[in-house]
């Protein structure tokens, strides 16, 4: 870096901070102050002009964080094969399409054969292992052919690599399964809401924030308690020395894809229950992006970045728009969601260009 | 030695395809003269080219060609469907003109702009296609259509609906160029049935829209809009998604504040399944009855939503079925396609298909060798003078900027368990 080997004092509190700035600093900073301004004229206008009730607050932020744990959940993916391969595996968003594409058939299977009616949480489970396995399948395939070749490749080679093989998988899943919109079957015993402090809340939005939680502790203690996990950090860490002790890393490297599927296949059942329809060879292109976005923000792989980069991402999707927007009088403020998702994310970046929870070693690696 | 080898494959392969391509490409480089006006061009016969931009010349035994820009792939394929099997159907019936057969080209100009654009260069590239049938999608219409029209052909859209695409007036956005007809209805009668049928049959007097930024959808949403406005109601919300959003309740909380008697959104699926399937579980929206227009008229669309879509209501194309000639239709879709059309643009198609090729069988010209010369103005001017045609969907006439409906073949049907369990098409409850 190049502020560290200034002298120590280099932040805002120096003497000389005004005196060193470059043009690039001021109109930075002034970008900061715009967008903080314009974030607070647009909050306080809005609660100021009580449009919205704590009721409809409620609901907004819960719709965000159902939707910021399946953004969290297939960020994971993206954070995690970078962390050990430093690439951006762009074809992760349809890893999530084949497994929910295809567990919506065994869905619609159980739902048909009654097993859902009788044994709703079996069904589910089965719909998991299913979408899961599929989306491993993919995964490893993608990382042993389309990936494993050009390791040693200069990093551009495999990124446009995998934007190819995800128009492959789409058009590939688009010939298997056909055009049409699919729906999952509804689950009945997540139908509803529950009164939880005098709002009501969607039991489903919670299914999905549960599970998602559920999923990513199993995750965290995974790489935090496990010898693989350890290895997964020691290859992130420096994949030579890894080699020199003894680590498999081809092994590492599978797992890592084989995690990031699996994750990627839940998701894409834990979205089914939450959004049954949509489902369509295309359905994993937007929330790919989403999560490569949130995975960013979050500082890049960093598995707790990931974690949180979902869900601020998906709060800020759904919150914004009304929050912000809606006070500074824009209308139809809801189309403009992924602007205030990416102005967000400037926002995020000019503060903390390694992201929110991003370490500053990766430097030196990349 | 290899590489010898495969020099000569290469060799080989390069000759048989110029020798394959030679026999086609002659007549073509003919046509492209005629264009400029030489008389030569017409081979000595008795009929000979005096168009103003041109003729269209097929040689004797050549099938002459109708080309499709049709939604083949991605999510709105079922319209593509649909208006295939109307096409085919009119040109099975068809057989022959003047001894010429007829082939049917579709080329898929997706739901998008840079699709209408390929669809149309292609197409246009074509010296034996007559007229195009298509596109689907207004956003496709409109970046093909100054191709279309600059290479002197003619599209006739099946369900092109934004009325921008039937208006010269520049200065309101209208893009309209010689060349352009549609047997689809415009959105302003769209629009207007809509917003009639919501003040005036369910009693509303508040309205909320919301549309997904397509030209379409935000048409038909401000159409509807401002006609109730004009009927006496209040609109209470004016939004928009974005195509790829399926998280609604943010909007619909967003709505909510102000609770609608209508929630209109013309848009497409999935999107429409989503706004549908969640706007009943916002506090607030428990009453409001739900509308949605053509775009989501189709049967995948109440399986989707499930029983959220029961009691809502859906603006469209509309032919009575007790009209023989349309029953008659629907018995060949079934025997030459099978099942039934996906959506409700089929019989446009139809009547589009129909009118091209009696205007180009009106105003084809076979001279002695029998090579047919078609002029394209006056198969333009023939077009345009159709007056009273009696199609599938009610009776034809064209004013000067290619608008041929009459906006007499709509109908609001309104969707019922009988439609979530796997029936098609829903009930018509509304006629204008």
């Amino acid at each position: 870096m190049a502020a560290s080997a200034k002298p120590a004092r280099t932040g805002f509190l120096s003497k000389d901070y005004f005196e060193r700035m470059t043009w690039v600093d001021w109109v930075l900073n002034a970008l900061r102050v715009l967008i903080l301004a314009l974030v607070i004229i647009g909050a306080t206008n809005t609660l100021l002009s009580g449009k919205y009730t704590l009721a409809q607050w409620v609901s907004l932020i819960m719709s965000g964080l159902a939707q910021g744990s399946i953004y969290a959940l297939i960020a994971l993916g993206y954070t995690l094969v970078y962390g050990i391969l430093l690439m951006i595996n762009f074809a992760h968003g349809e890893v999530y399409m084949a497994g929910a594409f295809t567990a919506y058939f065994i869905a619609d299977w159980t739902a048909k054969s009654g097993l859902l009616a009788s044994a709703p949480v079996i069904a589910v489970l089965i719909w998991v292992i299913v979408a899961a396995l599929v989306s491993m399948g993919v995964a490893v395939l993608l990382e042993r052919v389309a990936y494993r070749p050009l390791r040693g490749a200069p990093r551009l080679v495999p990124l446009i690599t995998a934007i190819g093989a995800s128009f492959f998988l789409q058009y590939t899943f688009r010939g298997l399964y056909g055009t049409g919109f699919k729906s999952y079957p509804a689950v009945p015993i997540i139908q509803g809401s529950v009164a939880i402090g005098g709002f009501n809340i969607l039991i489903a939005q919670l299914v999905v924030f549960f599970s998602a939680l559920v999923l990513m502790l199993a995750l965290y203690w995974l790489i935090e308690r496990t010898k693989m996990g350890k290895a997964m950090r020691a290859v992130s860490e420096d994949k030579e020395v890894s080699r020199l002790m003894g680590i498999d890393i081809d092994r590492v490297i599978v797992f890592t894809f084989l995690l990031g599927g699996a994750l990627a296949g839940a998701a894409g059942v834990i979205n089914g229950l939450y959004r049954p329809q949509g489902v369509n060879f295309f359905m994993g292109f937007f929330p790919g992006i989403k999560a490569f976005t949130a995975a960013v923000l979050g500082g890049i792989g960093s598995v707790p970045g990931a974690m949180l980069g979902g869900i601020f991402l998906g709060i800020i999707e759904s919150v914004g728009p009304s929050l912000i927007l809606d006070g500074l009088g824009i209308n139809s403020a809801n189309q403009l969601k992924d602007v205030i998702a990416f102005t967000m994310l400037v926002f995020v970046l000019i503060f903390r260009p390694q992201g929110i929870l991003g370490e500053r070693l990766k430097e030196k690696k990349a | 030695m290899k590489r010898s080898k495969l020099l000569l494959v290469l060799t080989a392969i390069l000759v048989l395809a110029l020798s394959a391509c030679a026999a086609p490409v002659a007549p073509a480089g003919d046509a492209g003269s005629s264009d400029t006006g030489s008389e030569a061009a017409a081979g000595g016969g008795d009929a000979t080219c005096d168009d103003a931009i041109g003729c269209i010349e097929i040689a004797p035994g050549d099938p002459l060609k109708v080309g499709g820009m049709l939604t083949i792939s991605g999510a709105t394929a079922y319209l593509g469907e649909d208006s295939r099997g109307g096409i085919e159907i009119a040109v099975n019936e068809r057989g022959q003109i003047d001894g010429h057969d007829i082939t049917v080209q579709i080329e898929d100009s997706l739901c998008s702009a840079e699709g209408g654009q390929t669809a149309a260069q292609k197409l246009a590239a074509d010296p034996t296609v007559v007229g195009i049938i298509g596109t689907n999608c207004s956003s496709s219409g409109a970046a093909a259509l100054p191709i279309v029209s600059s290479a002197g052909m003619l599209m006739i859209s099946s369900s092109n609906t934004s009325p921008v695409l039937t208006s010269a007036d520049t200065e309101a956005g209208g893009i309209w160029q010689p060349g352009y007809y549609r047997t689809a209805h415009n959105d302003l009668f769209q629009g207007r049935v809509a917003a009639e049928f919501v003040f005036n049959e369910l009693g509303a007097t508040t309205l909320a829209t919301i549309h997904d930024g397509s030209p379409y959808a935000e048409s038909l949403a401000a159409v509807a809009a401002d006609v109730f406005t004009e009927l006496g109601g209040e609109v209470t919300y004016q939004g928009a998604v974005n195509v790829g959003d399926t998280d609604m309740r943010p909007i619909l909380t967003e709505v909510s504040s102000n609770p609608p008697d209508v929630l209109y959104f013309p848009f497409f699926e999935p999107e429409s399944d989503f706004m549908a399937a969640q706007a009943k579980e916002i506090t607030g929206l428990e009453n409001t009855i739900l509308m949605s227009a053509d775009g989501s008229l189709v049967d995948s669309f109440p399986e989707n939503a499930g029983e959220a879509a029961v009691g809502m209501y859906l603006s469209g194309p509309y032919l009575n079925p007790e009209n023989t000639a349309y029953a008659d239709f629907l018995a060949k879709w079934d025997e030459e396609i099978g099942g039934v059309p996906p959506s409700g643009f089929h019989a446009h198609a139809y009547d589009a298909t129909n009118m091209l090729l009696d205007a180009v069988q009106a105003v084809a010209q076979e001279s002695s060798d029998g090579t047919l010369l078609i002029g394209r103005q006056a198969l333009r001017d023939a077009l345009t003078a159709t007056k009273d045609y009696p199609g599938l969907t009610g009776t034809l006439s064209c004013n000067e900027t290619g608008d041929c409906a009459t906006g007499e073949a709509l109908g609001i049907y309104e969707v019922t368990q009988a439609e979530v369990d796997g029936n098609w098409p829903p009930p018509v409850v509304y006629t204008p």
